[in-house]
């Protein structure tokens, strides 16, 4: 599935034993592939290889992280691994949907992956449906985390300290029954998933979702990278002198692929 | 989500997944009823069909010997080629893909129509390696895959090249102008870095992308 660019010194894989996993759920107003986006930017990660894979709906353009001439003619596709590895971080992002029937082949190669590949732990960023928020839920953060029981035991003291809010669980039966409860994350693509099965495959894995619907979902995607910073750390967030408030927003790097998304420019002749 | 009149929908949404079908958990019963139902609704004058793509290759050799393979996607693309570079002189048809999905079906002959909806393939009689495809089909998303398999997976590669040519609506190219005003039919290209000739238009800039089986 994993395969890595050629960098001129021969073709060795490289190694993220250790590195921490981060990937986006295509999820309702793709925010994880967004804050992705903002932190391949950012970070100027280096692109180390793309999966080969027939589960997502083929696309390709030229670099959407461009700064220059110079490096904008390589060409990107729908499923590419980017590394950091000073930081430990190794990043995959997604840029196409699934294709239909697809997405469980694709979740059980990746976490084949991520065992083989030895990485220590995944960060899957994703979304759910605002709308479908309970009257407890529609108060306070949109912002929710998940930990599989392995990554609670190492981590879960830290979500506590940050006063993180816990993905609520879901009546199995409303109405019917309160007792049983399941996880539901409408809008959230694979996450739940991909969640579930690493619970019962001992893979340490975090989940960090937020609520929101579809729309311009820049600002969504700025409050989950924020989110993922105040845990991992990427970027130093600097007190702003003016306010005395920390506002990291302004250091994420917009990429150049993001212009135009709401389409082209008006016609002169409309007005 | 509730609308202005106050009724209740739901949103299409980007996560690209069904609630039913991430909900569903199939049991053997279940899996049996519906792939009965699936061979009822592609049964039709006793031709199963399904999403399998076949590649019929005329010649006898196991594998095509290709240096240059050019890939005309879309019925542009394919018009182009009939009107300028084939003749039944210079090019031999030596291949035809056979498949069926929602939007079209193709046949295993080779003598069609332009109006027709085919994937043929021609190879130049005075150099067979030079292999070329006309694919006037639409080739569904998931059988792209297997279509690049299938064709590639034919063929034993000697420094090949492929040019692959395709055409895209004015309207979907992203500019900061618009697209009014825009002066088309235009040309523009993507190469791996592997190309090291020279490149006759513009490449495409981003956030323009290539999607389907141009970009499979």
């Amino acid at each position: 599935m994993f395969i890595p660019c050629d960098r001129g010194g021969g073709s060795v894989a490289p190694d993220f034993k250790g590195f921490t996993l981060l990937m986006p759920a295509v999820s309702v107003g793709n925010v994880g592939q967004l804050a992705i986006d903002l932190v391949i930017s950012t970070l100027d990660m280096t692109k180390v290889g793309y999966f080969y894979t027939d589960c997502l709906v083929p696309m390709v353009g030229n670099n959407p992280y461009a700064t220059a001439e110079e490096n904008s003619v390589e060409l990107s596709i729908n499923a590419e691994v980017y590394s950091l590895p000073s930081k430990k971080l190794v990043v995959l992002q997604i840029r196409s949907p699934f294709i239909k029937n697809k997405y469980r082949p694709f979740c059980e190669t990746l976490l084949s992956w991520v065992k083989s590949s030895k990485c220590a732990r995944v960060v899957l960023l994703s979304s759910s449906h605002a709308y479908q928020r309970d009257d407890e839920q529609l108060l306070g953060t949109p912002l929710r985390y998940l930990l599989t029981p392995d990554l609670e035991k190492a981590v879960g003291g830290r979500m506590k300290e940050l006063n993180w809010k816990e993905m609520e669980k879901v009546a199995a039966y409303p109405g019917i029954n309160d007792t049983d409860k399941v996880l539901h994350i409408p809008g959230g693509g694979i996450t739940k998933l991909l969640f579930t099965e690493s619970c019962s495959e001992g893979i340490q894995m975090a989940v960090l979702l937020k609520f929101c619907s579809e729309g311009d979902n820049i600002p969504d995607a700025f409050v989950l990278v924020n989110y993922l910073n105040e845990w991992l750390q990427l970027i130093k967030s600097e007190v702003s002198t003016n306010n005395n408030s920390t506002d990291p927003s302004s250091q994420w790097k917009i990429p150049s692929s993001w212009r135009l998304l709401f389409g082209n420019g008006l016609p002169p002749a409309l007005f | 989500m509730a609308t202005f009149f106050g009724e209740v929908v739901v949103a299409p949404s980007r996560a690209g997944l069904d609630e039913e079908e991430e909900a569903r958990e199939e049991t053997p019963e279940d899996r049996e009823i519906r792939r009965e139902i699936e061979k009822k609704r592609y049964r039709q004058r006793g031709e199963i069909k399904d999403r399998e793509i076949q590649v019929l290759w005329s010649c006898a050799e196991e594998s095509l010997v290709c240096s240059r393979f050019i890939v005309a996607i879309g019925r542009n693309a394919a018009a182009f080629l009939s009107s300028f570079i084939l003749d039944s002189v210079c090019w031999e048809v030596i291949g035809v893909v056979k498949l069926w999905n929602e939007w079209c079906r193709t046949s295993s002959t080779t003598n069609v129509l332009p109006t027709d909806s085919f994937c043929l393939f021609y190879r130049l009689i005075s150099d067979p390696t030079v292999l070329l495809c006309q694919c006037s089909c639409y080739v569904a998303e998931d059988q792209q895959f297997q279509w690049l398999e299938k064709v590639f997976g034919s063929m034993q590669k000697k420094g090949l090249q492929v040019t692959i040519l395709s055409t895209c609506p004015v309207a979907d190219y992203k500019t900061q102008e618009s697209t009014l005003t825009l002066v088309s039919p235009f040309l523009k290209a993507l190469k791996t870095k592997e190309f090291q000739e020279q490149v006759c238009c513009p490449l495409l800039e981003q956030p323009n992308i290539v999607r389907d089986l141009p970009a499979a």
